[in-house]
């Protein structure tokens, strides 16, 4: 190979996909399914929009199959803001994210929250030059999501339900289990690859560093700035929400007052302003009263 | 000892890897949210980011009018990707009440290259920084549309100009924080240090 080709631009690599993440770190990435939402959510300070068509909330309400968004309804987003546009897939159902990607979203989201169609496999995410967000319940599942190319976690607190609880489950999971593995020594690890069921390369990078090789976010259930807030001291590097704010009674203030929380996250006072006078904040449903089968946490594996 | 203090912009973006950066070019690095945490330090490294929420941000807390106050008065300062689109003078197309701090006479497209699935790496020659060309990393990344006289084009690729410098201010299209190759974060830490030594004198 001469020193021109070695030189020569190359995209999709895996420091330009990771690096994309690294970029929306400290920030809030908010579901929208139209235009005029993503531009709302883009004046509150979002760092990203996730275009879909239903918001969980309402894919809970109305049951049947999840799909894919129309291309029409994501491009038109992708046309509404400058800020990077995310879209999700089904889970190991590739045909949509090449669909996406030949869309030009900048992020694909292979999705829970969509009915999966793979009971086994999950999508070959290294086959993209478009990045991956997966969501993880533990160590484990990160990352297998990451020996498959995915470039950015987050948790899989249960979306739609305004309730935080899985969603910290999953932060302090993963949280504990890179801590535990801290102390391991380099025999050790080996049997807590096979434990996590997950690359021994990977398990003793993380080891080492102390963190995922990935960027990770908290996603699930956060409808107030102090959950945000919350998820940040937890380790999260940035919150995704969901319904959160467009299923308030006041999204365009819900959206800022969330995004200033985020970006103090440690400072109790800039919380408790931003929390101040919102509306109504979305119902919410406890998740100990979800049905086993309506658990979106329990799909992916 | 002449270790200067530098501190990252952390409203948004991938501030953890400047700090990072900044220490293995041997300077003190720490975040810097508030006013009064921007007066403590030597010069400022605005991260990689969305240009438009670390813009809304910085107004919102008070920190637009005291970040112009210091670079008017010279401090310095280095910006990549987003952070160099805060530090030009003129936007083109703007969104909405996006404001920059300004500082280098030079006119800025974001996202110019492209979105995501063009984003790219590439080997990048920039003047000032000896050696191997830098590992460019170039994500939705802005390029300087045209220079005003009082600022240098340290670097450029594919025609485009992607490293610009003005006295005492410093920005990049891509990202070395991202690479492990301190060498341009070395540079801005002799900048501050060169600042430094001449106030004392």
């Amino acid at each position: 190979m001469s020193i021109t080709e070695n030189h020569a631009p190359e995209t999709g690599t895996a420091r330009v996909k990771r690096g994309m993440a690294e970029q929306l770190k400290g920030g809030v990435i908010m579901d929208v399914v139209t235009p005029e939402q993503a531009k709302i959510a883009e004046d509150a300070g979002a760092v990203a929009v996730m275009a879909l068509e239903r918001v969980p909330a309402d894919i809970r309400k109305d049951g049947g199959v999840a799909r894919m968004s129309d291309p029409d309804m994501i491009e038109g987003i992708i046309d509404a803001v400058s800020i990077p546009v995310m879209a999700k897939s089904r889970i190991g159902h590739f045909v949509e994210a090449q669909v996406l990607q030949s869309l030009g979203v900048d992020y694909i989201d292979e999705s829970e929250v969509l009915t999966p169609a793979d009971e086994v496999n999950h999508s070959d995410k290294w086959a993209f030059t478009t990045p991956f967000v997966c969501g993880a319940t533990n160590l484990g599942e990160a990352l297998r999501r990451i020996a498959e190319g995915a470039a950015m976690i987050r948790s899989k607190g249960e979306a739609g339900t305004g309730n935080v609880v899985e969603a910290v489950r999953h932060l302090r999971q993963i949280k504990n289990e890179i801590a535990k593995l801290r102390g391991f020594d380099n025999h050790e690890l080996y049997a807590a690859a096979k434990e996590l069921r997950a690359p021994y390369e990977l398990v003793k990078e993380v080891a080492e560093l102390g963190k995922l090789p990935v960027v990770l976010f908290s996603a699930g259930g956060v409808a107030t700035p102090a959950d945000a807030a919350l998820m940040r001291q937890l380790g999260a590097e940035g919150v995704f929400v969901g319904s959160g704010i467009f299923k308030s009674g006041d999204p365009a203030k819900r959206a800022a007052a969330i995004v200033k929380a985020t970006t103090f996250y440690d400072d109790p006072k800039i919380i408790a302003d931003a929390s101040r006078n919102l509306g109504e904040a979305m119902v919410g449903i406890n998740c100990d009263t979800l049905p086993e089968t309506e658990r979106y946490a329990n799909r992916g594996w | 000892m002449n270790t200067p203090v530098i501190g990252v912009l952390a409203l948004q973006g991938d501030v953890r890897e400047h700090l990072v950066a900044l220490a293995a070019a041997d300077a003190v690095a720490r975040a810097v949210r508030r006013p009064e945490e921007l007066a403590e330090v030597d010069g400022l490294v605005l991260p990689g980011g969305e240009s438009t929420t670390i813009s809304k941000l910085a107004v919102l807390f008070g920190l637009m009018e005291p970040l112009r106050a210091r670079v008017r008065d010279g401090m310095p300062i280095y910006g990549t990707c987003a952070g160099m689109i805060m530090l030009a003078d003129k936007i083109l197309d703007p969104r909405s009440g996006q404001e920059t701090i300004g500082g280098i006479d030079m006119i800025v497209r974001r996202n110019a290259f492209g979105r995501q699935n063009e984003s790219f790496e590439a080997a990048v020659d920039v003047r000032g920084v000896p050696g191997d060309p830098v590992e460019g990393v170039f994500i939705r990344a802005p390029w300087v549309e045209s220079v005003g006289a009082g600022a240098e084009v340290l670097a450029e690729h594919d025609g485009h100009i992607v490293a610009v410098r003005q006295g005492n201010a410093l920005a990049t299209s891509f990202h070395p924080e991202l690479t492990g190759d301190h060498r341009v974060h070395s540079l801005f830490v002799d900048m501050v240090r060169a600042d430094r030594t001449a106030e004392s004198l």
